[in-house]
């Protein structure tokens, strides 16, 4: 369709819109959109909270995951924000540049969410049971123990196993590294870290 | 735009109106105590996580800066500087946590001519509207400080809102929370100036004697602030402007010109309208039209002359 306007319509035209713009400007409020708040809703607010411990480091820090959903059954819960935990003596809510950034670990692609086992030879990991991967660290652990136990040093009886060392977690509470020192120690392995520096 | 705001507007860029001021909330202000900092950069993490944003990775250029500037999705950054200090013969390694500074008179607000597009909270945090940003780029002139950013991806603006969000539901800044060494703190800016002078005269029983705070009265003091061991020199700490002002292009532009030009069209407006009433609009005569009709037949017998060339 073809609307034919003439110079002096389109000058008019023009002329109309300028002024209507400028209203604005010289104070007639009633172009100006309403006084609006602004602020960004706070995106917490009903998220389920988790206390957890950090998974880096041997300081052990306390973190809150907060998640998706009440855990009502039909809502799937997911790991939405992570911050430190404020009653936690450790940290007191405070965290580092890598706890600070714990939800891109959470949901990285690369994390290993479940045993995986790369037999010799292969260049590929792939996902086994845990009584799989049980079953073959224990094999593996006793072939090793059994082939380098060091019982006896000359005369005196040290039971030393000096080729296997022993990485524990960060979030190993007193109760769980005592259980653990005492478990590895009493194979007679030396090389251990209760709370590995990761 | 959901309103879940408990944060009173004080002041709105481009606005004639004026908000409803009588309520007064407590000033808010975040500390950060460059002498406690280590550089680690957990408010740059901090930061990112809580407004949901992840900047690209960049490329080493062989300094701890990262990134390399402020950008659009990188709200706040940590600026290392090595100062070899001749009076005391040490290398300093000043590490400075750069981000807007919430002034109490925001240049960026003044320059904005986008209704709504920068808003002034009544607890002093200055925040941008993205709705109503128009992307012009006049807040990036009229920062003292240097820090808004114009988004490539959506040509709006962006920069540290001192977690309004939060400060909204009464928690400190992300930035603040994380913090290790304790060296960003938040609260009242009058329990922050109180621990400020604590830090302060601490520094000066360790030897740093022109410690002090950095609230820059040129912007009208901020709601971000420094504790400096070298106050007299915050130009040390990667250009921290010692002055910090408006620029008088800003007050000139947004001041006498903007009310020179709308007097201006206030008048044309008036003037053309007088004209009309007393003069009335210019009409077309029968005799004109008639005129103008001859020229036309004439113009046209001289162009089918010139077609025909004898």
């Amino acid at each position: 369709m073809n609307v034919q306007v003439s110079r002096r319509g389109l000058l008019k035209g023009i002329g109309v819109g300028l002024a209507g713009g400028s209203l604005g400007a010289l104070g007639f409020g009633a172009l100006e959109p309403a006084m609006a708040a602004s602020v960004r809703p706070f995106k917490l607010a009903q998220m389920k909270e988790t206390r957890n411990t950090c998974p880096y480091c041997s300081v052990a820090c306390g973190i809150i995951l907060y998640s998706l959903g009440d855990r009502s059954k039909n809502a799937k819960s997911s790991v939405m924000h992570v911050e430190g935990d404020p009653d936690h003596p450790v940290n007191r809510g405070t965290l580092c540049p890598k706890g600070s950034s714990l939800l891109d670990f959470i949901k990285s692609e690369t994390r290993t969410k479940y045993p995986m086992h790369r037999t010799a030879g292969s260049s590929e990991f792939k996902r086994v049971s845990w009584d799989f991967a049980l079953d073959r660290i224990a094999t593996l652990l006793k072939e090793d123990r059994d082939k380098n136990f060091i019982a006896k040093n000359g005369d005196l009886t040290v039971n030393r196993w000096t080729t296997v060392g022993f990485l524990g977690a960060s979030a190993t509470s007193n109760e769980t590294a005592w259980v653990t020192y005492k478990v590895i120690r009493s194979m007679g392995a030396l090389t251990f870290d209760n709370q590995a520096r990761v | 735009m959901a309103d879940y705001s408990s944060l009173d507007i004080r002041q709105r860029s481009a606005s004639t109106g004026t908000p409803p001021d009588i309520r007064r909330q407590q000033e808010v202000a975040k500390l950060i105590d460059v002498s406690k900092c280590i550089g680690c950069k957990a408010c740059q993490s901090a930061c990112e996580e809580w407004n949901d944003l992840r900047d690209d990775v960049g490329i080493n250029v062989g300094v701890y800066d990262n990134p390399h500037d402020l950008t659009a999705k990188s709200w706040t950054l940590m600026r290392f500087t090595e100062y070899e200090n001749a009076e005391t013969n040490n290398l300093e390694w000043l590490i400075r946590k750069d981000g807007c500074m919430h002034c109490t008179d925001p240049g960026c607000l003044k320059a904005c001519p986008s209704p709504g597009a920068i808003v002034q909270y009544s607890n002093g945090i200055v925040d941008f509207v993205e709705d109503h940003c128009i992307g012009c780029g006049y807040c990036v002139k009229g920062c003292p400080f240097n820090i808004p950013r114009i988004s490539k991806t959506d040509n709006k603006a962006y920069k540290c809102t001192l977690c309004s969000d939060r400060v909204a539901v009464g928690q400190a800044p992300a930035c603040a929370k994380a913090c290790p060494t304790g060296s960003i703190m938040f609260g009242t800016k009058e329990a922050m100036i109180e621990q400020a002078n604590d830090r302060v005269v601490d520094l000066k029983s360790r030897g740093f004697d022109k410690a002090g705070l950095y609230d820059p009265a040129g912007v009208g003091g901020t709601h971000v602030m420094y504790v400096l061991h070298h106050a007299d020199k915050p130009q040390l700490y990667a250009g921290l402007p010692n002055d910090p002002k408006i620029s008088p292009l800003v007050a000139f532009w947004k001041g006498g010109a903007k009310v020179m030009g709308l007097a201006t069209m206030g008048f044309a407006a008036l003037a053309g309208f007088f004209h009309y009433v007393t003069a009335g609009p210019n009409e077309v005569e029968a005799e004109e039209e008639e005129e103008a009709i001859d020229m036309k037949a004439r113009g046209a017998r001289r162009s089918a002359d010139e077609i025909r060339p004898s």
